[in-house]
């Protein structure tokens, strides 16, 4: 029967990938910034990401037995979700606010769309964003790195809009993640190893984290600093949630761009946006912001960066 | 009987100003954050409402059909002046909150839309009954929502601190927290439509 011929219609070649497969590998990816976020912060970090993960699957599986939908709770998206949800709060929360930030973002941000592949920004982000503007009072209130009885320290990116000097923070220091920041954005070696893994097994490209990063510096590097071409740009790589952001929210499969042409506008666009927010803007981090302009931009670039089909003009 | 009672009906559910023809968002979005001041506006607009379509509906056979907007407008705008001289006598307190969004009532599309697509067209008591079910609808839309926005943004219901202890959801003070609950409440509106049909 094997050499039977097969008459189907497109596409011919597949592969093993499915959603769960490459969502579970992107679950996997987030395990080292995960463990390092442990170390760094101690065991708060672990408690909040448990009870963003377990938010996002409960909600997840009663909004689909309530709605009567395909229960897809599985396949390990709500559970990402919940992952880079928590990454992106500080440590010292109290626990009810990644419950609420993980429901806000399962429910409003994924399901009302119609659930995974429908949301037009990043559930992840709609909730840290959500839970921003509503407790900002917790969400910016950060604990000093390996000090785990909670004495409050100021993000380098906080303490440099605040015009204060940045003292004993080294390249290294901010490389290896001994700072104050939210879970998962410090350890950059944590995230580049996992964002490493994605790259290699072809889950994400390079086109949009290059680009996007890339941008940033070059924006900083010309308006950041006191003249024109003096900023600090390996510092604005290294602070903040630049990295985390650019390799595991900006490459979101459903709100990015669908062609290469595409994701790059999308990368700069992002780059920029999180670069003017930085350096002019209110917040003193602009990422999340600048990934959610863009995801809602997304279906215009997708509109002018459709490919040619071959036979037309 | 029947169809006028249906006429009044028609703008609490069916027609719903805010949720089904989303009319008017404009001061509903501005104005919702505290109960005290939806229930103003929504009187506001309900007196307006009720005032220019009886007017109008008298009228009806004399106002030339290419000059019938302006004189929608100074009609309405009369009821509007009267709404604002009283609101600014007996309740100075209110008229500060609600702000320009009280002048702003001769613009808004509610008023305008049902002197256009009803009054114009029909007889007195049914506009009456129209204006007045449309007051109503937009009435309830505003205190549903800034119930909503006043109970999550700030603990509160008509300034009565209800649990103790309950941290504020900032953002449903916000306009952002506006435009939240008008599309949930409309998408709930939408699946309650859905089911009846």
């Amino acid at each position: 029967m094997k050499d039977e011929f097969i008459v189907s219609g497109s596409p011919h070649i597949h592969k093993k990938n499915s959603i769960s497969r490459i969502m579970w590998a992107v679950v996997i990816s987030t395990v080292p910034a995960g463990i390092a976020g442990i170390i760094i912060f101690g065991l708060d970090a672990l408690w909040v990401t448990l009870s963003a993960v377990i938010a996002a699957v409960l909600t997840e599986l009663i909004l689909q037995v309530l709605t009567k939908k395909k229960i897809t709770v599985l396949d390990g998206s709500a559970v990402i979700t919940g992952i880079l949800l928590a990454f992106n709060l500080p440590s010292n929360v109290p626990l009810w606010l990644p419950v609420i930030g993980a429901v806000f973002s399962i429910a409003v941000g994924k399901q009302i769309f119609g659930g995974i592949g429908q949301n037009i920004f990043n559930p992840a982000l709609v909730g840290r964003v959500f839970l921003m503007a509503s407790w900002p009072k917790y969400m910016t209130t950060f604990v000093k790195p390996f000090n785990y009885d909670a004495v409050t320290s100021a993000t380098p990116l906080a303490a440099l809009k605040e015009g204060k000097v940045l003292e004993h923070i080294s390249y290294l220091d901010l490389f290896l993640g001994n700072r104050g920041g939210c879970i998962g954005e410090t350890c950059i070696l944590a995230l580049l190893i996992g964002a490493a893994f994605l790259l290699i097994k072809g889950y994400i490209t390079w086109h949009i984290p290059a680009v996007y990063i890339f941008t940033t510096a070059a924006f900083t590097y010309i308006f950041g600093g006191a003249q024109l071409f003096s900023g600090d740009w390996l510092f604005h790589i290294l602070s903040g949630g630049l990295v985390l952001g650019a390799f595991f929210m900006a490459t979101d499969y459903v709100a990015t761009p669908l062609t290469i042409r595409g994701q790059l506008i999308f990368g700069l666009g992002c780059g920029l946006l999180t670069a003017v927010i930085r350096i002019w803007g209110g917040y003193p981090e602009g990422v999340s912001y600048a990934i959610l302009m863009m995801n809602g931009a997304t279906p215009f670039i997708d509109r002018y960066t459709k490919n040619r089909v071959y036979g037309t003009k | 009987m029947k169809d006028l009672v249906r006429e009044f009906t028609k703008g609490i559910f069916k027609e719903n100003p805010t949720f089904v023809l989303a009319l008017g968002l404009c001061p509903t979005l501005a104005v919702s954050v505290t109960v005290a001041n939806g229930i103003g506006m929504g009187l506001a607009a309900t007196f307006v409402l009720l005032g220019s379509s009886v007017i109008i509906s008298l009228v009806r056979n004399f106002i030339p059909g290419k000059i019938r907007i302006p004189c929608f407008i100074v009609i309405i705008a009369t009821f509007v002046t009267i709404t604002e001289l009283c609101l600014k006598a007996y309740s100075p307190v209110l008229n500060r909150a609600l702000g320009i969004y009280v002048p702003l009532i001769v613009v808004n599309c509610i008023v305008l839309g049902r002197a256009e697509a009803f009054a114009c067209k029909n007889s007195v008591l049914s506009s009456l009954l129209d204006g007045l079910g449309m007051g109503v609808g937009f009435t309830i839309a505003l205190i549903m929502i800034s119930g909503i926005r006043e109970f999550l943004g700030s603990g509160q219901i008509l300034g009565h601190t209800l649990i103790k202890g309950f941290e504020p959801v900032f953002v449903f003070g916000m306009p952002s927290g506006a435009l939240l609950v008008i599309g949930l409440l409309l998408g709930l509106f939408n699946v309650l439509k859905n089911m009846k049909s």
